[in-house]
């Protein structure tokens, strides 16, 4: 299978990008890894005319801390460069837990977290992983800069709040000192898109301190299961019980190739408790 | 807006300056226009692997990765590799094990298990069975059922860190 045929144009920084992407029309797409936008292409699923290149846009790059002690990872920062940075294992290490479940080595290593958020597929981990750690997404026009909470960044199945002209610049992560964050989901094969996942916050202390879980896959984009939350930070023998069956009000999993709904809920189920009893065990290791 | 671009790379050490059409794959580029035909497509779409090649030192899918993209770039495929020596521990060891059946694969499998290597060797550690599956579970083979590919890593991975400690 063949992409269409393309223009090919290269940014070497944020203005030639604005200056590309307003020359060639609506329907040109930015390329980052690559990962996602070209098997559509050899699907035949997108014409976008022109490709514009900003793999090579210096402003895009980098992993550092900034003013408010957040961790910002700019957008071209490669799946396999965000699972072997020191900062982030330190600072936010569930983005390392997260990429050991993306794809394969040779897929990790040209992914990009810009691409993977822009992208916006419900059974991504990364996206997940920003809505539980209240994550903002940075957008950049040509007017300048946007600040957007991760959970109202991503709109839809496959869409986001990103207009036509701007760009994902970074995400940031802000400190959360005593939090701890896991991810679990299930696949059939290792490497393929999870069929569901989670990824729950909760503490400082303990895991009943405003816990925040998040499903992937189970829905059009990342959802919060409030009301299990809810039940959670309850706390007591009962909670995990109750918080299972109050998922039936928080997800509403449409059939995909993988299972229709009820089934979905009942690896939601089961993913709950996974993630609970991690979190638990973590806290035992201490 | 222009369908082809002018890209200067190296490919297995040598210079190569080419003008490419922009949706020209890596994988197309290297068998069509350079007549490097080790490197294979399978789905052209990134799920098999059989296009794994090394860009800047690091295995990528070859099918996903547009030659356009590789302007001042170095490439290195399975017959670089094969020239250089680097691999012809593993070859020999596909070879013993039976880990080679039609060979579809097996460039491509060759490739990601000598980065699996080159990154034990980096950690001075044997990888588990384990970690070999996971690491090579992005490369289809319809033949060996994996068995023997796996042994033939786990002969080369001991056999290197054997070396390294005497
Ligand atoms: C076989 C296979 C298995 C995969 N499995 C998984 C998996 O299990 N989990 C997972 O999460 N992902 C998976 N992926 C997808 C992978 O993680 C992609 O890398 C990621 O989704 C997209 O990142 P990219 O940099 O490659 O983006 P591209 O493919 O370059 O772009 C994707 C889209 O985002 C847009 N875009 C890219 N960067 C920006 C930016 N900075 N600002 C605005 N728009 C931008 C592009 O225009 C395009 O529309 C898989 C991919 C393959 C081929
Ligand atoms: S041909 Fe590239 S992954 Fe199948
Ligand atoms: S040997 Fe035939 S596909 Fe692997």
């Amino acid at each position: 299978m063949k992409s269409p045929p393309l223009g090919y144009v290269r940014a070497m920084d944020m203005p030639d990008v604005f200056r590309l992407r307003a020359n060639a029309g609506p329907d040109a797409r930015v390329l980052a890894g690559g990962q996602s936008l070209l098997p559509t292409l050899a699907f035949r699923l997108s014409d976008p005319g022109t490709l514009i290149d900003i793999t090579r846009v210096d402003a895009l790059r980098g992993i550092r801390l900034v003013a408010d002690g957040a961790l910002r990872v700019g957008a071209l920062t490669t799946h396999a460069e965000l699972g072997r940075d020191a900062l982030v294992r330190v600072r936010v290490p569930v983005l390392a837990d997260a990429v050991g479940l993306i794809a394969h080595p040779a897929i990790r290593n040209r992914g990009t977290i810009g691409g993977s958020l822009a992208y916006a597929d419900p059974a991504a981990e990364l996206p997940a992983v920003c809505v539980a750690l209240d994550a903002v997404v940075i957008a950049v026009g040509p007017a300048g800069e946007r600040r957007i909470a991760a959970r109202d960044f991503l709109t839809g199945l496959f869409t986001t709040a990103l207009a036509g002209d701007e760009l994902i610049a970074a995400v940031e992560f802000r400190p959360m000192p005593g939090r701890r964050t896991v991810i679990h989901e299930l696949a059939r094969r290792s490497g393929d898109y999870a069929m569901a996942g989670i990824v729950l916050a909760a503490g400082p202390g303990t895991p009943t301190h405003d816990p925040r879980p998040v499903f992937f896959g189970v829905g059009d984009r990342p959802i919060l299961a409030t009301r299990a939350a809810a039940c959670l930070a309850v706390g007591g023998a009962a909670a995990l019980a109750a918080a299972q069956a109050a998922l039936d009000g928080d997800l509403d999993p449409p059939s995909d190739q993988h299972g229709g709904p009820a089934f979905k809920r009942q690896l939601a189920r089961v993913l709950l408790a996974r993630a609970v009893n991690s979190l638990i065990d973590a806290r035992d290791a201490r | 807006m222009s369908t082809s671009v002018d890209v200067t790379l190296s490919v297995n050490g040598e210079r190569v300056a080419r003008r490419v059409e922009a949706r020209r794959h890596l994988v197309d580029f290297l068998r069509l226009d350079l007549g490097l035909t080790g490197t294979h497509t399978g789905c052209e779409h990134g799920v098999c692997g059989a296009c794994t090649v090394r860009v800047d030192g690091v295995i990528v899918r070859g099918c996903l990765v547009l030659a356009a993209s590789l302007d001042g770039a170095t490439v290195e495929t399975i017959e670089g590799l094969t020239e250089s020596g680097e691999i012809a521990d593993l070859q020999t060891a596909f070879v013993e094990r039976n880990a080679a059946q039609c060979g579809f694969c097996t460039p491509a499998m060759l490739l990601t298990a000598a980065d699996l290597l080159s990154a034990a060797a980096r950690d001075g550690a044997v990888p588990s069975r384990e970690a070999i599956r996971e690491h090579i579970a992005g490369n289809y083979c319809r033949c060996t059922g994996y068995h023997a590919i796996v042994d033939a890593i786990e002969t080369v991975a001991t056999a290197r860190a054997g070396k390294g400690r005497s």
